[in-house]
């Protein structure tokens, strides 16, 4: 086994639990305990723990934290008020996506970002150079920080036993702090699978204690972990994008349909120019949902065609065991990006047909307002 | 440790085959199957194709992978298994049984021979299976 992979608190436990533990973006991590599709369904219709303590969180504090994040993301920071949570992005100047994240407000001059896993030492260096943080300072907080993904309508039930507060007046994309099973822990209601959830941020060295709680007292809701696997079919189903599959530096986040977290009215921030010459023109390609109308599984890298020319490529694919169909995402050129519109994709030197739909894939049922 | 039937031969690629008269039917071994995962989609070769033994004859695809198929032997395919497109799960549910693959009348019976006993490939296996 490779040494340089870094390990979760959790990995004795994955190990213990039989999962198929794989390489993701630097980290070993449980790929399935039972089998991708029996998993998929337990999240889609029970709920599901997923170990997600590889994810980075950041911390910047201080009376300069407002205008320092202002520069950095593309969402609007003054919008967001102590106790809620907002989805954005960090970018290049050019435009290009260094990174998405979760952006957290813990106080007035308090915030936590949590970042992908594989980003983790780029978007530090990103944050502590590309802007001046006068007045505040950054803090990593990743490794002494344990993160478990609670996902699924009885998620609510299994962590609200557990909780010492009423977790349901949480709203989404709001979070609390509390105690969950003993144990003291930021409650979020996010997540990353279109259900209903919580992403539960604890201590390291309480994650485990966590983790057998949720699964041991979970039983009379079908409880049971989750791994990585699940968690890509279930967000491709959302049409979630995947930072290093749909999303990269060489994106920008008008094509990605992530215009909505680009808010250039705030004022000046990285990327800002760029972006908004973009939107000027129009993006020349979209990122959009395809089905396969014949049978074979898109993935990531394989062409888009139309009348045999090249249009654009898939990013994500795989069969969704809620659609029962195989499903991708894909940039395809402006044109061709309208739903209904029929395409192909080169499999292995042979065309399949597809068509552009409507997205998401399978309806969301995150709990909103 | 997989389910290796004493019966059938089997390919250092993980493929099993049976003897049925002067045909072979060929799938995948429960080895196979465990590794890959949720099989969720399957193309083979037409009836009346040509396979070549140790050469790609179709595909297997899990959620998270891309497999190719290998052929035990050199021959004909005689049949394909139909259902494997609508029901792909079958070859890990029967990988042995309702899950095969394709028939294959050898171009040489001698063929069977070469390949695999069950008592190999557990040894192939046990010695970590590639």
């Amino acid at each position: 086994m490779d040494t340089s992979l870094k390990r979760t608190p959790l990995f004795s436990a994955h190990v213990k639990a039989g999962a198929r533990m794989v390489p993701f973006g630097g980290w070993e991590m449980p790929v399935q305990y039972r089998g991708i599709v029996e998993e998929h369904r337990t999240v889609r219709a029970a709920v599901g723990c997923f170990d997600v303590s590889h994810m980075g969180e950041f911390e910047i504090e201080g009376p300069g934290a407002l205008a320092t994040l202002q520069t950095l993301t593309t969402n609007d920071v003054a919008a967001l008020e102590i106790g809620q949570v907002q989805y954005s992005l960090l970018c290049r100047p050019d435009g290009g996506i260094v990174d998405d994240l979760t952006l957290y407000r813990l106080a007035t001059d308090r915030f936590m970002l949590t970042v992908n896993a594989g980003n983790i030492d780029k978007d530090w260096s990103h944050v502590t150079t590309a802007a001046p943080a006068e007045g505040a300072r950054w803090r990593d907080v990743s490794t002494s920080t344990g993160l478990i993904a609670v996902q699924g309508p009885r998620a609510e039930a299994v962590v609200g036993r557990l909780a010492d507060q009423d977790i349901a007046r949480i709203g989404y994309y709001r979070f609390a702090r509390g105690k969950v099973a003993g144990v003291a822990a930021l409650i979020s209601r996010t997540g990353y699978t279109g259900e209903d959830g919580f992403e539960l941020y604890v201590a390291a060295g309480d994650t485990e204690q966590l983790w057998n709680a949720l699964l041991g007292q979970g039983a009379a809701e079908g409880v049971a972990p989750i791994g990585l696997g699940a968690r890509d079919t279930l967000r491709l189903e959302m049409r979630y994008a995947l930072y290093g599959n749909d999303i990269d530096e060489t994106t920008n986040p008008l094509e990605a349909g992530l215009g909505w977290v680009v808010k250039p009215a705030k004022g000046e921030f990285l990327g800002r120019a760029a972006i908004e010459r973009v939107r000027a023109a129009g993006p020349g390609r979209k990122l959009i949902g395809l089905e396969m109308t014949e049978r074979a599984v898109a993935r990531h890298g394989y062409p888009v065609v139309k009348e045999g020319a090249a249009i654009g490529v898939v990013t994500s694919g795989s069969y969704g065991p809620s659609v029962d169909r195989y499903i991708a995402m894909a940039y395809v050129a402006t044109p061709h990006a309208a739903v209904g519109t029929d395409v192909g994709v080169e499999v292995r030197g042979q065309v399949r047909a597809a068509r552009v739909v409507k997205t998401p894939f399978h309806p969301s049922r995150v709990k909103k307002g | 440790m997989s389910n290796v039937p004493g019966d059938l031969k089997y390919t250092r690629d993980h493929e099993w085959a049976r003897q049925e008269g002067g045909r072979m039917r060929v799938g995948i071994t429960a080895y196979a199957q465990e590794q890959l995962g949720d099989v969720v989609f399957v193309e083979l070769p037409k009836v009346g194709a040509r396979v070549t033994a140790k050469q790609a004859f179709g595909v297997v695809e899990s959620v998270k992978a891309v497999s190719d198929l290998f052929a035990p032997v050199t021959g004909e395919v005689v049949e394909a298994n139909a259902d494997l497109a609508h029901k792909p799960e079958i070859v890990n549910q029967d990988p042995y049984g309702k899950g095969w693959m394709i028939v294959v009348t050898p171009a040489d019976a001698k063929q069977w021979e070469q390949l695999l006993s069950a008592a190999q490939y557990e040894e192939f296996l046990a010695q970590g299976g590639h």
